[in-house]
């Protein structure tokens, strides 16, 4: 982790427009609203934390952010790119957007250094040589070089998902999506992957994350979204969020989920 | 009847049954596998397009070959494929189509049905989670089948793919129907040109039996060998 947060930040938060602006999004499965008018952004340089019981409409939210899941009303925009709209390139879209899975997704038939190169080569259509080159600077980054030969089913479940960071990191995205990436590991593999995630805070990327991990978010987000049933609750800076909660419904999130 | 067996009968036969006949057979169902694993990866990816005119015509073909005898199939092609050929290049008279083409079209059309359910069983057996992550990266929807899901999809189904060519492989010998000679064709016409009919169908189950066994056991150790660790 850097010893001197300050000389580390790149791109400061009033740089442009937000990164991420999210209007009055609405969804429906059917007749069944999972998203009701949600609205919120995320500035570059900055880490929103998504919460919220389960159910509440978190992931689904952010798989809007790069269009994995349709929407039906409002509008999002990634970069000065609206999502919902006929005319835009979706691929090229997502393949400035960083996304990092609860369940890691990475591609089990290729090794890990190929998981790292194939998008970089196929999308962005880089060289071999400039692909690996850079799989390997990021897969140090994490802490995996020894393993850059191996295949997923060969890593632990840390590893793994630190290699589906590494792997989304290798599109140089602009912005970062977490959706609950710790929350299928075992529990002494949380802290490896929260590492990593605090060290790319810190190093100025822009970080939308869906996590229980409030201590996740204690220590590096600015803003905390508190959603519940399909609604943003609350969306205030991290120290109001924990310190004075204004709705009652993250009050007694907050006091469950820190009760323990 | 066993006791006049006459081995020299099978070997003096040997050249002329494997020479032609097997040579025949295997070219037959390689070519018919190969079209109809292409044709059947073409007819799954149409049912699972979502686009509902896509996916009912594809169900619809694929529905119509496995409701048909195989032998109906042949006949009809063999007899019906050159006046639709001279309808659709506005011939005047029916065009000439081999019997063997004839038989390879038959076999590859036939067979893609069943390949294809092969095909979309293992399509739908990688998790959303891949082509979602696919997705993620950039990749557009041919990017996602081509580089990552059938890629997983082919070593999870290689077993039942191979499975059906050696039923393929049983099948061709059907195209005695239109007297040409595979294997077992012409086993049988050496059968009657001798009279011996008892060595030559023995011999021709034994060598049917020793090649689909062996290519069974060639799958069990494939499938040890693709399995992908998870």
């Amino acid at each position: 982790m850097t010893s001197d947060p300050g000389t580390s930040a790149p791109q400061p938060a009033a740089a442009g427009g937000p990164m991420i602006a999210i209007e009055a999004v609405s969804k429906w499965y059917g007749e069944v609203r999972v998203l009701s008018g949600c609205s919120t952004a995320v500035t570059r340089g900055e880490v929103v934390v998504v919460c919220g019981p389960s159910g509440s409409g978190k992931s689904t939210l952010l798989k809007c952010v790069n269009a994995l899941e349709p929407f039906q009303e409002g509008q999002i925009t990634v970069d000065g790119t609206r999502v919902r709209d006929r005319a835009t390139n979706l691929p090229r879209l997502r393949a400035r957007v960083g996304m990092v899975f609860q369940h890691f997704e990475l591609f089990p038939h290729l090794s890990v250094i190929d998981n790292l190169t194939l998008a970089p080569r196929k999308v962005l259509g880089r060289s071999r040589e400039a692909a690996v080159r850079r799989g390997l600077d990021l897969l140090a980054r994490v802490g995996l070089s020894a393993h850059a030969q191996k295949h997923p089913g060969q890593l632990s479940g840390g590893q793994q998902q630190r290699v589906a960071i590494a792997r989304a990191l290798a599109m140089d995205p602009v912005v970062m999506l977490f959706d609950e990436p710790t929350s299928a590991l075992d529990p002494e593999m949380v802290g490896e992957v929260l590492d990593v995630m605090v060290e790319l805070a810190r190093d100025g990327m822009t970080m939308m994350v869906v996590t229980h991990e409030m201590g996740f978010a204690r220590k590096v987000a600015d803003r905390v979204v508190f959603m519940d049933r399909g609604e943003i609750v609350e969306d205030v800076p991290k120290d109001t969020f924990f310190d004075r909660p204004r709705s009652e419904r993250a009050q007694q999130f907050l006091s469950k989920i820190l009760a323990h | 009847m066993f006791g006049h067996f006459d081995l020299s009968v099978i070997v003096d036969a040997l050249p002329y049954l494997f020479a032609e006949g097997m040579v025949f057979t295997l070219t037959l169902t390689a070519l018919a596998a190969s079209g109809g694993i292409v044709l059947g990866t073409g007819l799954a990816l149409l049912r699972l397009s979502g686009v509902p005119g896509l996916t009912h015509a594809a169900k619809f073909y694929v529905e119509l070959m496995r409701a048909l005898p195989l032998v109906l199939v042949i006949f009809w092609f063999y007899f019906l494929v050159p006046y639709l050929g001279a309808w659709a290049i506005g011939a005047a008279t029916p065009i000439q189509v081999g019997a063997f083409a004839s038989a390879l079209v038959t076999f590859t059309l036939f067979e893609a049905a069943y390949f294809s359910e092969i095909v979309r069983a293992g399509i739908q057996s990688i998790p959303k989670g891949q082509s979602a992550a696919a997705r993620a990266l950039g990749m557009s929807y041919a990017q996602t089948m081509r580089l990552v899901v059938l890629p997983q999809a082919f070593r999870n189904m290689l077993p039942l793919l191979l499975t059906q060519t050696i039923v393929l492989f049983q099948d061709t010998s059907l195209v005695y129907v239109l007297s040409l000679t595979d294997f077992l064709g012409a086993a049988s016409k050496v059968a009657q040109r001798d009279g011996r009919l008892v060595e030559m169908y023995l011999f021709a189950a034994l060598v049917y039996f020793a090649v689909c066994f062996a290519a069974s056991l060639l799958v069990r150790r494939l499938q040890a060998r693709t399995a992908i660790v998870r």
